[in-house]
């Protein structure tokens, strides 16, 4: 590389502080302006803020002080985080959920990180599904069982979304393949199944679960609330996922399948070697879009009578001693705690789109 | 039989086979006792959160009116107040619930009304708290009556039949007013706190723990009409009448606890009782126990576990809670209200 080139590919000199700063904000009248009243709306925000969460604190005390002061009260954290987090679960057994929890978050982790990928997470997974389900549910060496009942909190709602993804997936998968197939049987059914379940709320596949089904079943046959839900929810989940899936089909060149049928190949190996490969790795940000979404969506159940995450922290701001006194905390908890999950999975979403930019590009 | 078809075969084996893996309730009419004691519990539908009358404590315990009803029944059958096991039910699902035999009774502050008693295979049982929905104004406004309330603006719950009496009662009147919904209490709540309503309107229990927390309890009247009854009673699955009984009777032996003046402190004193009433309710002599397939001392347990009404009354909703209600009509026939248990005899 000769030094001319150099010189032509150089960087533009560094611009300083000044002009980083300084020069956009404040460089014409009307943006100096604009700069202004934006810094004084956030010093007002920003100092009724400061005086809700620590000056005019609310150290101690019951509902009736926390109802008299003005700032966050502070023992209404104090006392119902634990019943916010677990719900009605036992109070002497929430040491399973979270232990179960934690098992759940380490799987996350270990999956996170692209140098353990391979086939062993499959292991990893089965395994924490299962010692979760049994840490929870119990029945098993010599832990108390607990009846679905009695799940809920944060806990339902990671089992809601983790068990309606992780079973939700494989059946996008299949739908997807399906409505790409050359078998017009098989392509009508699947486009008639995604588009009936995308064309209707999930509220409405919940009620016909909850409302409807009994109704269907013999006279005192019942299928457990909970297990209804979740496969609603697992339903609703494979017809979105599906569609992802098919975009990222959609993106793999007709080359690729020809090049799969040119070496003998046939359909399944040819998906499962050449085609769901390259055509996943495509859909993974969709994909977790799709995840956050039904992270969220699981409040839903809150209508059917199951106590997901959110209930059960307007359940605490409802208990006779603090009604009316932290209804903002409770929603900030319930805010934060919402928060932080979907944005640590966007942005590992963003990480693994800078990551696997393959493409055929 | 002979012409079975191959595919009708699969379906049936596949149908019987999936109703094999279900988890199976006996909910056969009659059979409801022995149901519930096969399991060793009582499920008990009750509303996921209401002041009061459901809801968890700090330890997740659920508490509150609708659940003691429950544990009655609970202390009835089993000896054990606490053998209650508490399925949350929204009120778009809690009949359902019941009918599909999901729960065994529906604890859920359940307005008994003709067309729910007659069309939905539903029995109920007493009426365990009258209520009725009333409305309440701030002070300042000086409104006297509900007559008063011309072109007002009321804040309303998207409740079942909340809107519906308001209209009942003020079109016949030929009052014009405003109703504004609000899906959330405590948006609903605050809206009239801040003014965004001249009234407030819901059952005359809640309207009261709205007062409570008001930044200023004394800057609101609740109006003296009741515009609409609300009596709230447990509900059964039809066709089981002794399973209603139980449920029945085990309130009533708390109301004839209360006017027999027999609380959980002092039931232990009355089994040397020489009263005749006393000692039938007590199991110490009769055998009223075995007509409802329990056992002799079942009241005296339903008093031990879980009190007598006022008792129950004073604990969940009473003046000295956050909800502060007083008894009203809940009081017993003897002071001038409702209450009242037929003899135990």
């Amino acid at each position: 590389m000769s030094q001319t080139e150099l010189m032509a590919t150089a960087p533009p000199p560094r611009p300083g502080f000044f002009q980083r700063s300084v020069q956009p904000l404040f460089g014409t009248p009307l943006n100096a302006v604009i700069t202004i009243v934006c810094l004084w709306l956030f010093w007002i925000v920003a100092k009724a803020a400061w005086g809700w969460a620590v000056t005019r604190a609310v150290a101690e005390g019951g509902g009736a002080i926390c109802r008299a002061g003005s700032g966050i009260c502070l023992p209404f954290l104090a006392a119902k985080a634990r019943f916010m987090i677990f719900g009605v679960y036992p109070y002497d057994e929430h040491w399973r959920p979270a232990l179960a929890m934690l098992v759940f978050f380490v799987a996350i982790g270990v999956s996170m990180i692209p140098r353990f990928w391979g086939r062993w997470l499959l292991a990893v997974w089965a395994f924490a599904l299962v010692a979760g389900m049994v840490l929870i549910a119990g029945g098993a060496f010599g832990l108390r069982p607990i009846p679905t009942t009695q799940w809920s909190g944060l806990p339902l709602s990671f089992i809601l979304t983790a068990v309606g993804l992780a079973l939700g997936f494989p059946l996008g998968v299949v739908l997807a393949l399906a409505r790409a197939s050359k078998l017009p049987a098989i392509r009508v059914i699947a486009v008639f199944f995604i588009e009936v379940i995308r064309g209707v709320p999930l509220i409405s596949i919940l009620f016909m679960a909850t409302v409807m089904l009994p109704l269907f079943m013999p006279t005192g046959v019942t299928v457990d609330k909970l297990l209804r839900a979740q496969v609603a929810i697992i339903i609703f989940a494979g017809a979105y996922i599906a569609e992802a899936v098919r975009g990222g089909l959609q993106a793999i060149p007709r080359g690729q399948y020809e090049a799969a049928a040119s070496l003998g190949l046939h359909y399944w190996q040819a998906m499962r070697l050449i085609v769901l490969p390259p055509a996943l790795k495509i859909v993974i940000p969709p994909l977790v879009n799709i995840s956050i979404g039904f992270f969220q969506d699981t409040t839903l159940v809150t209508i059917i009578g199951l106590l997901d995450f959110l209930s059960t922290v307007r359940t605490a701001m409802l208990d006779p001693e603090w009604v009316g006194a932290a209804v903002l905390e409770g929603y900030l908890f319930a805010a934060t705690i919402y928060l932080v999950f979907s944005y640590g999975m966007g942005a590992y979403s963003r990480y693994l789109e800078r990551r696997l930019r393959t493409g055929f590009d | 039989m002979k012409n079975i078809k191959p595919f009708r075969l699969v379906a049936g084996l596949g149908v019987a086979l999936g109703l094999g893996l279900l988890a199976s309730a006996p909910a056969q009419a009659q059979a409801t006792l022995d149901a519930v004691k096969k399991r060793g519990k009582v499920l008990c539908g009750v509303s996921p959160v209401a002041a009061g009358f459901s809801f968890a404590d700090d330890k997740g315990v659920r508490r509150g009116f609708d659940q003691d009803v429950c544990r009655a029944v609970s202390a009835a059958v089993f000896g054990d107040p606490d053998k209650v096991e508490s399925v949350p039910l929204s009120t778009n699902v809690r009949f359902q619930g019941l009918q599909s035999g999901e729960v065994d009774l529906l604890s859920r502050q359940t307005t008994w009304t003709f067309s729910r008693d007659n069309s939905l295979g539903l029995d109920f049982g007493p009426i365990v708290f009258y209520d009725g929905q009333g409305i309440m104004v701030p002070a300042k406004l000086n409104v006297k009556s509900a007559g008063e309330l011309g072109s007002a603006v009321v804040c309303v719950l998207p409740g079942t039949t909340t809107q519906q009496n308001l209209e009942d009662y003020f079109r016949p009147r030929n009052i014009k007013y405003e109703a504004v919904v609000f899906e959330n209490s405590d948006e609903w709540r605050n809206a009239y706190f801040t003014g965004r309503c001249d009234a407030i309107t819901t059952d005359r229990s809640d309207l009261a723990s709205v007062r409570a927390v008001a930044p200023n309890p004394k800057d609101h009247v609740i109006l003296p009409e009741t515009i609409s009854k609300e009596p709230l009673a447990p509900v059964v699955r039809q066709n089981d009448a002794n399973w209603r009984d139980i449920v029945t009777w085990s309130f009533f032996a708390m109301v004839a606890a209360e006017e027999l003046k027999i609380t959980r402190a002092n039931v232990d004193t009355f089994l040397t009782s020489k009263d005749p009433e006393v000692q039938r309710l007590l199991g110490v002599s009769g055998d009223l126990g075995k007509m409802l397939g329990l056992d002799a001392k079942w009241a005296y347990n339903v008093i031990k576990g879980v009190g007598n009404y006022a008792e129950m009354f004073d604990r969940n909703v009473g003046p000295d809670t956050p909800i502060g209600l007083t008894r009203g009509p809940n009081k017993l026939w003897t002071e001038g209200g409702l209450l009242y248990s037929p003899p135990f005899r």
